[in-house]
């Protein structure tokens, strides 16, 4: 190596350095942050919830016992420190963080935790009231469900004696639902208590002025240090083209779901910056295998293999999402990026359904969604789109439609032949796609297969995480081969933040705490 | 006139169990129910099952009707399903939002329309007249979406006059009593708060004026024109009056009748809340919510917000009727 190339390797080094060094001590304290959003939240007790909305502000508010690394699905400490499991799966012991307290002063320890859990699971418990804790009985499977009891060992010990092994246990506990509320507010607020948010999270509630913001600041006494920003604000925009327009004129700093059509104006301006939420949701086209012909699954690969997953994209998502090859995205650990995706072939589809004994294709209806949701934003034009890659090959899609509700309706009764649907995760474990979308006892695409029932039923009592791994990737193999659906996209939703709004790390679960997030004034 | 209004109150009573009745079977007979809306993709079978039980929504139709209207008689239209918040705690926060807007949207609608028609009625078929109802037209068609849109871009992005959209500047500090900001910031002498409320109450007001506008003013327009033509308008020119007069003191008066019921109207439509306006400037009112909560199913709210409109516009209408009579001497009523 000369010294020339020496010297400037020596230059780059020191380059990124100090670059480095800046953006570590550049960091500011102060300010007030104030985020634009499309609707009001519509409660602030997280368990009582199931809207995006309500999340971002409960987000701040609460802890949860364990919690989801920034950008990631992957399982870090919270309220808890460490932890550990039976051998059986069935006890896990939470060993919390001391000196923990809530915003009104009262000790986060097990009890606190005991008490929340047993107010969401124990129907019969005095406070639980205020809302049907949907996300409880979802995710252990009804009152009080898997959870059996859980015990406050001591002070700072908490232990969860579960029915039977489950798998996604722990991804359960991050999820932003499972915040653990002041039990002494809770009891002071009774019905009310979703207006009056009680946790030990990093910002602490001010102020709801309903149907227009929600008013947060700093919790100086934070177990993961102060936050950076002062006061955090959540305003409701409805329009996106008017949420927009704030941003542009400075009264808001970030905001998301931005129209297709402005984002090239962001792309332009040096103030502002496009960040994209890594995909948490998959949508895609079902085939029925109750219906003709599509129990054959030549006929099902001809499909794969006719719909321009790219071009889909580019004209319907503005470009922001990643085609998808699996049920599971991409940003959810298990994903098995192995598998190829049946290209776009519209030669070999044609020979598939000769093969299959349509060469002159056949007619069938197709159902899409009247309402537009992440994974399909334009469910009627991507329709249409698909209507036409089909008949390219020869085969006739009648189109129809319901409204949502009927929709689904229909849908849970297995009475489409074909439909776009999709799915936005849960809590970040591949369980919550692979078993609930496509598990034979849970499908309603006709799909039936022991073969996979039976991995995802071991990967769902296993509490190994490397052995879920590998028995999620063969699951995905084998729904690769028998192809229950075409998936389409994971849309990837875009944000938009002024530059000087730093180290804003969106998450896959669609909220992220916002403590470490500071303004560069 | 006492007894008549205490008569017109009396007769509100069969308006509401109608109403209440009304609104009560269709929302109920759409399908769809909340229970679906609120778990979306996750609306298993089993699972709407357990929402529907503990929402009561598997009693039959007739005891969840009593049971609503046995709360409407004292007074409480129950808990929103989505939010669990009492429906009339929803509604004293959200309808003085409407009402502020709609109030100060008539304001600009009355105070520029009516002269614009009388002026335009006076000087028919001058360039004024034209241009003016030239304007009316393309007023009555505009689509408020996107002239509330172009507002906000002209006023608030390229000029910075006006804030874009919401109720009160983050930062302002002002404490919601009535919920009618500018009355509120009136009570507290908070000044800068009322510059920053009254500077947000410009753009949508403007926006949601503006049909209203143009209707009064062709309105104005017409009846003016009618009365104008009429007998005793030439007999009071030739008595030498003053064209000011004539115009404002004998013509006007007589025209006022269908414009007064057109406002009324209008009004009576603009506090059924502006779905777009709210939606576009952001306005926490009582318009987008219903909407939201039509979609979402959310059962107690739409019956309690509709049954609130309807009783406001049967006010207003009452309030159209009284001043009638406060305008022409001849109405009278017993």
């Amino acid at each position: 190596m000369n010294y020339v190339k020496k010297l400037s390797l020596l230059l780059v080094v020191a380059l990124v350095v100090v670059l480095f060094s800046f953006s570590v001590y550049a960091q500011e304290y102060g300010g007030t942050f104030v985020f634009g959003r499309g609707g009001d939240s519509v409660g602030l007790d997280p368990i009582q919830v199931t809207d995006g909305e309500s999340f971002k502000v409960t987000q701040q508010v609460y802890d949860t016992v364990v919690m989801f690394k920034p950008g990631t699905t992957e399982v870090i400490p919270g309220l808890a420190k460490d932890w550990e499991v039976s051998e059986d799966g069935k006890t896990w012991t939470f060993h919390l963080r001391e000196g923990v307290e809530f915003h009104d002063g009262n000790p986060v320890n097990a009890e606190a935790i005991k008490w929340n859990f047993e107010r969401w699971g124990y129907e019969d418990h005095p406070y639980h009231i205020g809302g049907e804790f949907t996300y409880y009985a979802y995710m252990f499977q009804d009152f009080p469900g898997v959870i059996k009891e859980v015990n406050a060992v001591d002070e700072y010990t908490v232990e969860f004696v579960l029915e039977n092994p489950q798998g996604p246990f722990l991804n359960n506990l991050a999820m932003v639902s499972f915040g653990i509320a002041s039990p002494e507010a809770v009891k002071k607020w009774g019905e009310d208590y979703f207006k009056h948010p009680v946790g030990s999270g990093p910002f602490k509630f001010v102020e709801w002025k309903q149907g227009d913001r929600v008013v947060l600041e700093a919790n100086e006494d934070y177990w993961d240090g102060r936050p950076y920003l002062d006061k955090v604000i959540f305003r409701s925009i409805p329009d996106n083209g008017a949420r927009y327009m704030e941003l542009r004129s400075g009264s808001i700093d970030m905001m998301d779901y931005i129209n297709p059509e402005d984002v090239q104006s962001v792309e332009e301006n040096d103030d502002l910056d496009l960040i994209l939420r890594p995909s948490f949701n998959v949508g895609y086209f079902a085939m029925h295998q109750d219906f003709e012909p599509f129990d054959n699954v030549l006929v099902r690969k001809a499909f794969a293999h006719a719909i321009n997953k790219e071009a889909l994209i580019g004209a319907f998502y503005a470009g922001l999402a990643e085609p998808a090859k699996n049920p599971l995205p991409p940003s959810i650990w298990g994903y098995n990026d192995e598998i190829e995706d049946y290209p776009y072939d519209l030669e070999k589809a044609k020979e598939l359904l000769a093969e299959a004994g349509y060469p002159d294709g056949f007619e069938f209806d197709f159902y899409y969604m009247p309402v537009p949701r992440p994974y399909f934003p334009q469910p009627k034009m991507i329709a249409q789109a698909v209507q036409y890659y089909l008949s390219e090959i020869g085969v006739t899609a009648n189109l129809l439609s319901y409204d949502w509700g009927t929709y689904l309706d229909k849908y849970y009764d297995d009475q489409f032949q074909t439909y776009i649907l999709g799915w936005t995760g849960d809590n970040g474990d591949p369980d919550n796609f692979l078993y609930v979308l496509l598990d034979q006892t849970q499908n309603n695409c006709g799909y039936e297969s022991e073969e996979l029932h039976e991995i995802l039923i071991e990967a769902q009592k296993s509490v190994d995480k490397e052995e879920r791994v590998a028995l999620y990737e063969e699951a995905q193999e084998i729904i690769h081969e028998d192809v229950p659906w075409v998936p389409i996209a994971h849309s990837t939703p875009p944000l938009v933040k002024k530059t000087m709004v730093k180290n804003y790390i969106p998450n896959p679960t669609s909220t992220e705490k916002l403590h470490r997030v500071w303004l560069d004034d | 006139m006492t007894s008549y209004i205490i008569k017109r109150l009396i007769a509100l009573i069969p308006v509401i169990i109608g109403v209440a009745l009304v609104v009560f079977l269709i929302i109920h007979l759409i399908p769809g129910d909340p229970a679906q809306t609120m778990l979306g993709e996750r609306a298993t079978v089993e699972a709407i099952e357990q929402l529907r039980e503990s929402m009561g929504l598997n009693e039959p139709l007739y005891i969840q009707f009593i049971s609503f209207f046995k709360g409407l008689l004292s007074g409480d239209l129950g808990r929103s399903v989505m939010s669990n918040n009492p429906v009339l705690n929803e509604i004293s926060v959200r309808f003085p939002a409407t009402l502020e807007l709609s109030f100060c949207a008539m304001i600009f609608a009355v105070g520029v329309g009516i002269p614009a028609g009388i002026f335009a009625a006076t000087h028919q078929n001058s360039f004024f007249d034209n241009a003016s109802m030239l304007i009316a037209l393309v007023g009555v068609s505009m689509p408020i979406f996107w002239l509330g849109l172009m507002l906000i871009w002209l006023f608030a992005v390229i000029l910075g006059w006006l804030p874009p959209s919401s109720r009160l500047s983050v930062g302002v500090e002002l404490d919601y009593i009535t919920n009618i900001l500018l009355v509120d910031s009136i009570i507290q002498l908070n000044w800068d708060a009322f510059k920053d409320v009254f500077s947000h109450l410009i753009l949508p007001s403007v926006a949601l004026g503006t049909i209203p506008l143009a209707i009064i003013a062709r309105m104005t327009r017409s009846s003016m024109l009618e009365v104008l033509k009429q007998d005793y308008i030439r007999t009071a020119y030739s008595k030498g009056l003053q064209d000011r007069i004539v115009v404002y003191k004998h013509a006007l008066k007589n025209a006022f009748i269908p414009i007064i019921t057109v406002v009324g109207l209008q009004f009576g439509v603009l506090l059924g809340g502006a779905v777009l306006t709210e939606t576009i400037f952001s306005w926490p009112g009582l318009g987008k919510y219903l909407v939201d909560a039509i979609y979402a199913r959310d059962f107690p709210v739409v019956q309690g917000g509709i049954l609130f409109f309807a009783i406001a516009f049967v006010l207003v209408n009452l309030l159209v009727d009284i001043s009638y009579a406060a305008i022409d001497p001849r109405i009278e009523y017993k």
